[in-house]
């Protein structure tokens, strides 16, 4: 007989396995860094320290958090309406093209408080924009999203490589990215919080979109569960006969979701554009809307578990900048692989461990998973 | 006769640039048909890559380094299918991870085992696949046209690119001629009929994801060993992805997905070669160019080009009961 169905208590479900499978991930991640000769406890320790150790080192894992904690969202988001969102990467992408477009024309005309909100509006457009292809095309044309969003974040790349080669790059200069956004459009560093904690920072990005991710996160919360359009959403993830049966709009649900899914990826353009380099360069994006997978897998779609999982993030990637110069034999790419096995983990053989933890569960205490009675008669 | 050379020139250069899309685009194939959607075929391509260059660098033999390709290619597809077979997870996540995990490892082992910044050493003639010469190429080489044709653009290839076009035939005979083929299809299309009539589903698509990554792995061999001399960092460049677009630009059918690999070769070959040159006065950006085979596979998706249609039974991981 298989293991008897049982319904694990709800911190089991959603803290118990996702830390086992992280675990998982780790312990694998520790056998490559075995495997190229280093010592994974050392590596571990140093990761740590390099992200935590010091107050400075804290405000670079906030700021890479924030990237993640956006596309985390984006993806979450998506998740909820059962589609996946692969093109985080490119929507946030082409959502610099907008940050772009508002702060070359108002940074000098405009402070920087005035000149966020618009810069705001317009990554979120863009990136919707951008969504709003392949979301039609789920929706009407019945073609799969997963596919048209990969399509569409190398159409974005191109796309961004004429931009920025041909258009938009000053006169007289050879790399490829705008010119250098005047104080209008640079936001407002926010390392005196950490500061405040008695840590001294001499300079690291954190900045005022982290706050803008928290706040987006709150608002993703109240979205799917605190709101009718948020029902509807997860109706339809659950399934989309029930929806269609409850009069909600299939095309309609996929498209909105759509959108604020690639609203949310496009705000991540916001943080190291006006936030840090003061300009739009070639792949700022640098994989975020990617590691954005992983970190919606690991904080199973809600705010609460994804702020956590993107600080992981941060954290791997800044501790993995520090491990770099430690271990001549790891280089921030050990990051990428961590990554992939969580999303293995934490995402494709989530269930892998489950059985396993429901016969223990009913076996060490059947009250807890409900099969108190049930169990003794049947035996 | 300039027009010409120039013609033959962009066509022999559309050949090799096919190739690596063609293998991983029948092996994409082989999986699809079977009902597992496989978007780690450019992972696999790289980590194939990776090990063949590796491989036949230490052995000093091209042989055993393409056995080391596909070993290792094989092993991705099985955690693919240990993930969504075994354990039904989403197809579409393990892809992803498949692809991470290449990314990152070739990588970060490719520096801690040769030392040069991710690259493999670079391979001699004896650890490559060399050019083959057609017999009589050289004889005809003289003759207008023909002996242009024959020796410039049939011959003078690597093993591994007349075994990618011999591919094509084979696959289709599998498919379409093979109990096995038949099968193949059965248990992408409807799983249950294929588990009623007492073929077991599981191995089935074990054995397709298999296929899958011995084509990728060959896929990846092509890139280090004919195209390059060795392995350098993220080579493969989003080719698995063009090879899924042509896949799905090929309505998942063999002898389509040779046009559409060659289609898109023939654009990589003519970007690269036309530069930004302007055609019939006007200047074709080469971002547009290489985005081509993107946004023609979305046109195809939307249905304005014919209509793509998926197996039916693919991403859905099969329950025996419940």
């Amino acid at each position: 007989m298989s293991a008897p169905f049982a319904k694990l208590p709800r911190w089991a479900d959603y803290g118990l396995i996702p830390l086992i499978n992280l675990f998982v991930a780790f312990i694998v991640a520790g056998l490559v860094v075995m495997l190229v000769g280093e010592n994974p406890f050392r590596a571990a320790m140093i990761l740590v320290e390099g992200a935590f150790g010091r107050g400075q080192n804290i405000a670079y894992t906030l700021y890479y958090a924030t990237n993640f904690i956006f596309t985390g969202l984006a993806v979450a988001v998506a998740f909820h309406a059962g589609l996946f969102n692969i093109g985080g990467e490119g929507q946030a992408y082409i959502a610099g093209l907008g940050v772009a477009f508002v702060a070359l024309s108002l940074d000098t005309v405009l402070p920087w408080y005035l000149t966020f909100p618009i810069a705001i509006v317009a990554a979120a457009g863009f990136g919707a924009l951008w969504a709003l292809i392949p979301a039609y095309l789920q929706a009407k044309r019945d073609s799969h999203v997963v596919i048209t969003t990969i399509m569409f974040n190398y159409i974005a790349g191109s796309l961004m490589v004429y931009m920025l080669v041909d258009v938009i790059k000053p006169l007289g200069s050879m790399a490829p990215q705008t010119r250098p956004f005047e104080a209008g459009a640079q936001l407002p560093k926010l390392n005196w919080i950490i500061e405040l904690f008695g840590a001294k920072i001499r300079s690291a990005p954190l900045n005022l979109s982290f706050i803008l991710a928290l706040i987006m996160a709150y608002l993703v919360w109240l979205l799917i569960w605190r709101t009718k359009l948020g029902y509807e959403i997860r109706t339809l993830g659950f399934s989309s006969k029930a929806a269609r049966y409850a009069g909600i709009s299939e095309s309609r649900i996929i498209i909105i979701t759509m959108l604020i899914s690639g609203a949310l990826a496009g705000m991540m353009a916001l943080n190291p554009t006006m936030g840090d380099q003061h300009n739009v360069s070639l792949d700022f994006v640098s994989q975020a809307g990617f590691v954005g997978i992983a970190v919606a897998l690991m904080g199973r779609s809600h705010p609460a578990g994804i702020i956590p999982a993107a600080i992981l993030f941060g954290a791997l990637y800044q501790g993995g900048a520090e491990l770099a110069f430690e271990m001549p034999n790891i280089s921030r790419d050990m990051i990428v692989i961590i990554q992939g096995l969580v999303i293995l983990f934490a995402g494709a053989l989530e269930h892998m461990f489950r059985p396993t933890i429901q016969t223990l569960f009913a076996s060490l205490s059947p009250r807890s998973v409900g099969l108190a009675a049930a169990k003794k008669e049947g035996a | 006769m300039d027009f010409l050379n120039a013609l033959v020139l962009i066509l022999d250069s559309t050949i090799r640039l096919s190739v690596p899309l063609l293998l991983a685009c029948l092996a994409g194939l082989y999986s699809e048909r079977a009902g597992v959607f496989d978007i780690g075929l450019e992972g696999k391509m790289l980590a194939g890559a990776f090990a063949g260059a590796a491989g036949a660098a230490v052995t000093g033999s091209a042989w055993l380094g393409l056995l080391c390709g596909i070993l290792v290619s094989v092993g991705m597809a099985l955690v693919h299918g240990f993930a969504s077979i075994t354990h039904r997870g989403n197809q579409i996540v393990s892809g992803v991870a498949i692809n991470f995990i290449a990314a990152g490892s070739t990588i970060i082992l490719g520096q801690a085992w040769f030392q040069q910044g991710g690259r493999t050493p670079a391979l001699g003639a004896a650890q490559r696949f060399e050019a083959i010469e057609l017999p009589g190429a050289a004889a005809l080489r003289d003759v207008p046209l023909i002996g242009q044709i024959y020796s410039e653009l049939i011959s003078g290839h690597s093993l591994l690119t007349y075994f990618a076009f011999l591919m094509v035939p084979f696959t289709w005979w599998v498919l379409y001629r093979t109990r096995f083929g038949l099968r193949l299809r059965a248990v992408g299309e409807n799983p249950a009929a294929v588990d009623t009539a007492g073929v077991s589903v599981a191995w089935l698509r074990y054995r397709a994801v298999i296929c899958t990554g011995i084509l990728t792995g060959i896929a990846g061999c092509y890139l280090s060993m004919v195209q390059n001399a060795g392995f350098v960092k993220d080579m493969t460049a989003g080719k698995g992805f063009i090879a899924l677009a042509a896949l799905i630009f090929a309505k998942w059918k063999p002898v389509n997905a040779m046009f559409a690999c060659l289609l898109f070769g023939f654009l990589d070959a003519a970007s690269i070669r036309l530069q930004g040159t302007p055609i019939m006065g006007v200047r074709v950006p080469v971002q547009l160019m290489q985005a081509l085979p993107y946004i023609l596979t979305v046109i195809l998706l939307a249905g304005f080009i014919g209509k793509a249609i998926p197996p039916r039974a693919g991403g859905v991981p099969y329950v025996k009961e419940r």
